[in-house]
């Protein structure tokens, strides 16, 4: 992929610049300093930039906020009191909070599983984002699953402080050693109009390991970027699920590699856009190993002047024979205003492989709505519930019941608040 | 009763229902037969309240209230069903889950508590087992890889569990064979009531072997061009419509 080099740095850039060159001491490090270099080669993408082209970041991110420092003890005691009332989905659960990890907010790891506050720096990226993401990123975690490990749930919770208007960087990395298995919920709860939010979450399996991933965007900052970077070793096996519910301009952008013979990604979401909001989901899976197998399966619904985005790239290398691969966008429009931007693609250098993807874009079914209503359901309560039906086929990706059921009881919220804005 | 009165109405400017007056009286079971192309299944969508039709002249009344100006869930609540030719499936949604949500909508409409959720079962379990619908089918989503004579009886169960005033059958014998039918026909006849009138719509006279009218109405061209009793079903089965399509004129 080719970036182009964006016109001289704008004031956002410098600010970013600043902010970089004001990084403590101890945590500068050479890996940082080249992805910083990345990121300025490049610069904040804008729709020149092909994998941004329906998220402008150089205009959405045109006054970058102060970085969130460390929470002091005031923060994470009220925290604490947040957390206490959030329910739980999983058995573990970790606390980053304003993007730092806080012991003393966190259960500890199950067996099996070691953390460690800091992450290591990850190899340099090729989207700038991601670059400024690693350059600037002080606070997150790290966990490995040890080899053999048997499932473990675990949530980490992506808490915003009370008073965090700000810009915030973090970084989780997890790694499964060979046929561990890991189920991790990423929540992102508590930011507000005033919140920047740039995290991003690497994904390492050994062979044979197997991951179930779903990230839950149910808070309303404006802005959340969100990277995904996952590495699959053969026979190793993940699943990733999104639910984009708040923020005006969420962006999540997951990079994935099948480096091993025999692995499997399956990646699906729902994005639920209302207002004047935004939800990108881009996606490149790469397949540089052969008996590859890959599904997307993303939707969308958009009501009032929002905009739904996927993009989504399959690339099967030469050699990557007997790739079986499948990518389906579908979008329903609630409002002659509403916008979806679909763009499957797939590369393909290999001869023997199957991949084919699809994407559709619709209003709700006119015929669906008048049987429902024939029976006396009223016009909202018919098109919620087909909504929700719509939303429950793509949260249907999602195994776990318990946490599929979260995931649907927050479509539920999105799709009552919209019907009483609707009202009002 | 219903009282449709010099209806007309089209649909993308093209006008199907052409001045048509029809009674029916409460109690009263009313066959109306007709050619392809008649207007029948739009004389009962427009009953029903589907959008996509312009009612450009006429009224249609419920015990004397104005039907057009209703809403279709106002209609519904009312006391309206319409039998679906073809019923709509809707993927996701359980039937169970739809079933309740529609009887409790009417209920809320006309100012009745929600049905208690053992009540309910137990209505839906009554209904379903005269019917000979499976459990199992009530689990899947609403009409959704249901056979022709399985939508059709889930219809029927629909029309049991809602209780209408005025039940509008749009072929419901259409795509079934004769033992479908006659749990279908079954079910309509044992909702036959003194309190409630049904619209039976059929292209042939094999339906009211198995549900029999009180009335017979023709309908070409978009309007009633002849009534009689049930005798005038067996005529049109003998002579087909082709007296009735010719001689519009003098109805």
């Amino acid at each position: 992929m080719t970036a182009q080099r964006a016109p001289a740095s704008n004031a956002a850039e410098l600010v970013l610049a600043e902010q970089f060159r004001a990084l403590p001491r101890e945590v500068a490090s050479p890996a940082r300093a080249a992805a910083f270099r990345r990121f300025e080669e490049a610069g904040l993408p804008n729709r020149r930039v092909e994998a941004w082209h329906y998220t402008d970041l150089r205009a959405a991110l045109a006054a970058p906020a102060a970085t969130l420092g460390a929470p002091d003890a005031a923060a994470i005691a009220e925290a604490r009191k947040r957390l206490a009332v959030l329910e739980r989905l999983a058995a573990t659960r970790l606390v980053l909070l304003d993007g730092y990890f806080i012991a003393a907010l966190s259960d500890p790891p199950p067996a099996g599983v070691a953390l460690a506050p800091t992450p290591p720096l990850a190899p340099p990226a090729s989207d700038p984002v991601l670059a400024l993401n690693v350059a600037l990123a002080q606070g997150g975690l790290a966990a490995t699953f040890a080899t053999q490990t048997a499932a473990k749930a675990i949530e980490i919770v992506h808490l915003v402080s009370a008073e965090g208007a700000g810009a915030i960087y973090s970084r989780v990395a997890l790694t499964l050693e060979a046929n561990a298995q890991a189920s991790v919920v990423e929540r992102f709860v508590g930011a507000g109009a005033a919140t920047q939010r740039q995290v991003s979450t690497w994904f390492d399996l050994a062979p044979g390991a197997q991951a179930t991933h779903v990230a839950l965007i149910e808070d309303a900052p404006a802005l959340h970027v969100e990277s995904q970077v996952v590495r699959l070793a053969e026979r190793a096996a993940f699943d990733g699920f999104g639910l984009v519910a708040g923020g005006a301009l969420a962006r999540r952008q997951i990079f994935a590699t099948l480096e091993g013979v025999r692995g499997r990604v399956g990646f699906s979401g729902l994005g639920l856009v209302d207002g004047l909001r935004q939800a990108d989901t881009t996606l490149e899976v790469v397949h540089a190993a052969p008996h590859g197998q890959s599904r997307e399966f993303f939707r969308h619904i958009v009501a009032d002047e929002g905009t739904g985005v996927f993009q989504g790239k399959v690339i099967v290398k030469p050699g990557a024979q007997k790739t079986d691969g499948g990518m389906k966008s579908q979008a329903i429009l609630l409002s002659p205003h509403a916008t979806m931007d679909a763009k499957p693609e797939l590369e393909i250098f290999a001869d023997d492989v199957v991949c084919g993807h699809g994407a559709t874009v619709g209003a709700l079914d006119a015929q669906q709505l008048f049987y429902l209503r024939s029976r006396g359901l009223p016009e909202a309560e018919a098109e919620a519930m087909l909504l929700e039906a719509f939303a429950a086929e793509a949260i249907g990706r999602v195994a776990d019941p318990a946490l599929a059921e979260a995931l649907l009881s927050a479509t539920r919220v999105w799709l009552a608040a919209r019907g009483q804005g609707r009202r009002m | 009763m219903l009282e449709v009165k010099n209806l007309s109405a089209s649909v993308n400017g093209q006008p199907i229902l052409d001045g048509l007056s029809l009674t029916v009286r409460t109690g009263e079971v009313a066959a109306i037969m007709g050619p392809n192309g008649s207007g029948k299944s739009t004389l009962s969508y427009i009953i029903a309240g589907k959008p996509d039709y312009e009612v450009t002249s006429g009224e249609i009344l419920l015990d004397g209230e104005d039907l057009l100006a209703l809403a279709p869930e106002a209609r519904a609540a009312k006391g309206v069903f319409l039998a679906f030719q073809y019923p709509i499936e809707i993927p996701g949604v359980a039937t169970m889950t739809f079933l309740k949500a529609a009887l409790n909508a009417q209920r809320r409409a006309r100012g009745e508590a929600d049905l208690t959720t053992p009540d309910f079962r137990r209505a839906v379990r009554g209904a379903a087992q005269s019917l000979k619908i499976e459990e199992e089918m009530l689990r899947r989503p609403l009409n959704v890889g249901f056979s022709g004579g399985e939508k059709k009886r889930m219809e029927v169960l629909q029309m049991a569990l809602l209780s209408p005033q005025l039940c509008v059958l749009d072929e419901t014998d259409s795509g079934l064979d004769i033992d479908a039918l006659r749990v279908v026909a079954d079910g309509v006849n044992a909702l036959r009531d003194p309190a409630r009138s049904f619209v039976v719509i059929t292209h042939y006279q094999r339906l009211l072997e198995h549900i029999q009218p009180d009335v017979v109405h023709v309908m070409a061209r978009g309007r009633i061009v002849a009534s009689g009793g049930p005798e005038l079903a067996l005529e049109l089965e003998r002579n087909g419509y082709r007296d009735y399509a010719n001689a519009n004129a003098a109805a």
